[in-house]
């Protein structure tokens, strides 16, 4: 019980224990501290073990009760098929290539913007930026439908353009997040390659974005998850199913195999798993990106 | 005297150089300023302009005024329960996902060996929102043969129909909500991260003991995350979309046709963009009343360090 109400402080040196009760109570403590853990980390994990396990069971054993944890027999087959029934290669490259398309667009116009914001005076840049700051509070919804209506005019529909042209464009959030980084960059750096006569595209390009390689990685990260799982927008620009990314693929695969578990969940395994490796290498970029945002906002 | 002549020279070589400056700063703001007018701004008054018109792409958009509105407001019976699906959703998704991520965060936050590989567990979920996750959901939540059932049966308790019963169909949503909390979590370990140690060892020495600690340090330190989170969150929870989509397609009987799902289905299966714009404006308007009125709250609860300064 001690451990329970001891939580919020349990970083700070305890001062009032005695050593060797100290000693016992915190062995103790730890122990209970990472059962706890473990069971909710374990709770939180069933649902991807669950998807793992049906996608290797054959038809008949998704169908039983109680439900079979480990899969007999282990069956890859579902793989193969529910990928080949779905198309599965040309959703892929069409979502790694809307993926790194967007994400390059977004990540250079955002810090190419930012520069802007973080070293220049020019009448306006407040008020610019305070406007900025608010359209991460508009709800998509308002402005999708002309957007749909704009496209729609400039025969755009079906296509990967308006996917991938407002990202040129930079983005409100991003903007947001580089510009708490390249502020704490020194200007002594730039007034340094001033002198040696560099100009301001030059000091953009060798100065500030080497410099925050972290702040852009956290940004390319988020975009790329961003990329990689967007949904609505493409479902209302994109018919051919030739052009569907993963999510729209998926979607459609459900429509047509409703109930074949082990299909539908090999493919969603196989569609997260280069979210899964991508985070696992990524993490520090991502919790450093949410922690900038939390804590700044 | 030098140093007026000095001034005296230099000011034209500044000014030119001041307008230098201000030209490059426009050149690389400009993309951002140009994206906002074409994407944001024009877009924003075009779907003011359409809420008032009847507009189905095939002929020109004719004016009807505020009837848009009116028809929402009065007449359309799925527009409220839209609103009330999406209302409810959100009260008890925000609340409960606020604990449960501050809960967890408390949990990592102690300084022992494998938290990173905890936190990543967490925060998993959060990395794999979409179509997939919503699919595996479905899986889940099998009335049969699903693993919550299984679980829930095991423990001695009814399973109930979830996505195919019009009452258990909210709180399935509600419960994947949760299990997807992980990026409120980092944000409130970061938080607690950020409380001065040496607040908790004056209260030590004052003679809190560990629940008081918590009580009258840890809490208020972390008002101003909590606000921002559930700010953050009902955003979030009102637009609502993918997993309605995917899951449900807003049913059994509208129990899950949330605020942006019907409106997708008036806009982009019906096609009456007027209306749908209509809708968006509502979403709006609601969403900016909202957090005022959080805003407004917060000064009752939030606590921010900068006050105990000024006194």
């Amino acid at each position: 019980m001690d451990t329970m109400a001891n939580m919020p402080q349990a970083s700070a040196r305890p001062i009032t224990w005695g050593v060797s009760r100290y000693r016992v109570r915190k062995a103790f403590g730890r122990g209970l501290w990472y059962i706890t853990l473990t069971g909710l980390g374990l709770i939180f994990s069933l649902p991807f073990f669950w998807m793992l396990s049906s996608s290797l069971k054959v038809e008949a054993r998704i169908w039983i009760y109680p439900p079979q944890w480990i899969p007999d027999p282990f069956l890859w087959r579902n793989y193969p098929e529910a990928l080949t029934l779905m198309h599965f290669g040309q959703a892929l490259r069409n979502t790694v290539f809307l993926t790194v398309v967007g994400t390059l667009a977004i990540v250079l116009s955002s810090s190419w913007i930012v520069y802007g914001f973080a070293r220049f005076r020019f009448p306006g840049k407040n008020v610019i930026f305070l406007v900025l700051l608010s359209t991460m509070m508009l709800p998509d919804q308002v402005t999708m439908i002309p957007r749909f209506i704009m496209f729609k005019e400039l025969g755009w529909l079906n296509t990967y353009l308006p996917l991938l042209v407002p990202a040129a464009f930079g983005d409100a959030f991003y903007v947001f997040l580089l510009r708490q980084f390249f502020m704490t960059i020194p200007t002594e750096l730039d007034d340094a390659a001033k002198i040696d006569g560099c100009s301001y595209i030059g000091i953009w390009w060798r100065i500030m974005l080497p410099l925050s390689k972290p702040a852009l990685a956290t940004v390319t990260v988020f975009s790329v998850i961003r990329g990689w799982n967007d949904f609505l927008w493409p479902l209302i620009i994109l018919n051919d199913s030739e052009k569907f990314n993963l999510a729209l693929s998926l979607a459609t695969f459900r429509g047509l195999y409703s109930t074949q578990w082990g299909y539908l969940m090999a493919a969603s395994v196989v569609s997260l798993l280069p979210m899964i490796i991508l985070y696992f290498f990524a993490q520090r970029y991502v919790v450093e990106g949410i922690t900038l945002t939390g804590l700044k906002g | 005297m030098a140093r007026l002549t000095q001034k005296v020279i230099e000011s034209p070589v500044r000014r030119r150089k001041l307008s230098r400056e201000v030209l490059w700063g426009y050149v690389f703001v400009g993309p951002w300023i140009l994206g906002f007018l074409i994407f944001t701004l024009g877009p924003v008054l075009a779907s003011l302009g359409l809420s008032f018109m009847d507009y189905e792409l095939i002929s020109a958009p004719t004016w009807r005024g505020l009837r848009n509105y009116a028809e929402l407001i009065t007449q359309d019976r799925l527009f409220g329960v839209s609103l009330y699906n999406t209302i409810f959703y959100t009260l008890f998704s925000v609340p409960l996902g606020i604990i449960v991520a501050f809960s967890l965060a408390l949990l990592l936050n102690v300084q022992l060996p494998g938290m990173n590989v905890y936190r990543t567990v967490f925060y998993l979920p959060a990395v794999t929102a979409g179509v997939a996750v919503s699919l595996l959901w479905i899986w889940l939540f099998n009335p049969q043969f699903g693993l919550i059932n299984y679980l829930l049966r095991s423990l001695g308790l009814p399973g109930p129909g979830w996505l195919v019963d019009p009452v258990w169909a909210k709180p399935a949503f509600i419960l994947m909500s949760v299990w997807g909390v992980g990026g409120t979590v980092v944000i409130f370990l970061a938080g607690l991260q950020g409380v001065p140690r040496s607040l908790y060892e004056a209260a030590e020495i004052d003679g809190a003991n560990t629940l008081q600690r918590f009580r009258h340090v840890t809490i208020p330190m972390m008002t101003p995350v909590i606000f921002f989170n559930m700010i953050v969150g009902i955003i979030g929870s009102f637009q609502v979309f993918t997993s309605a989509y995917v899951m449900t397609q807003g049913g059994p009987r509208d129990a899950t046709l949330f605020y942006v799902l019907y409106l997708f289905k008036q806009g982009f299966k019906l096609l009456r963009m007027g209306y749908a714009a209509a809708m968006a404006w509502i979403l709006f308007v609601i969403i900016i009343v909202l957090t005022l009125i959080q805003l407004r709250l917060s000064r009752k609860w939030v606590y921010y360090e900068g006050e105990l300064a000024g006194e």
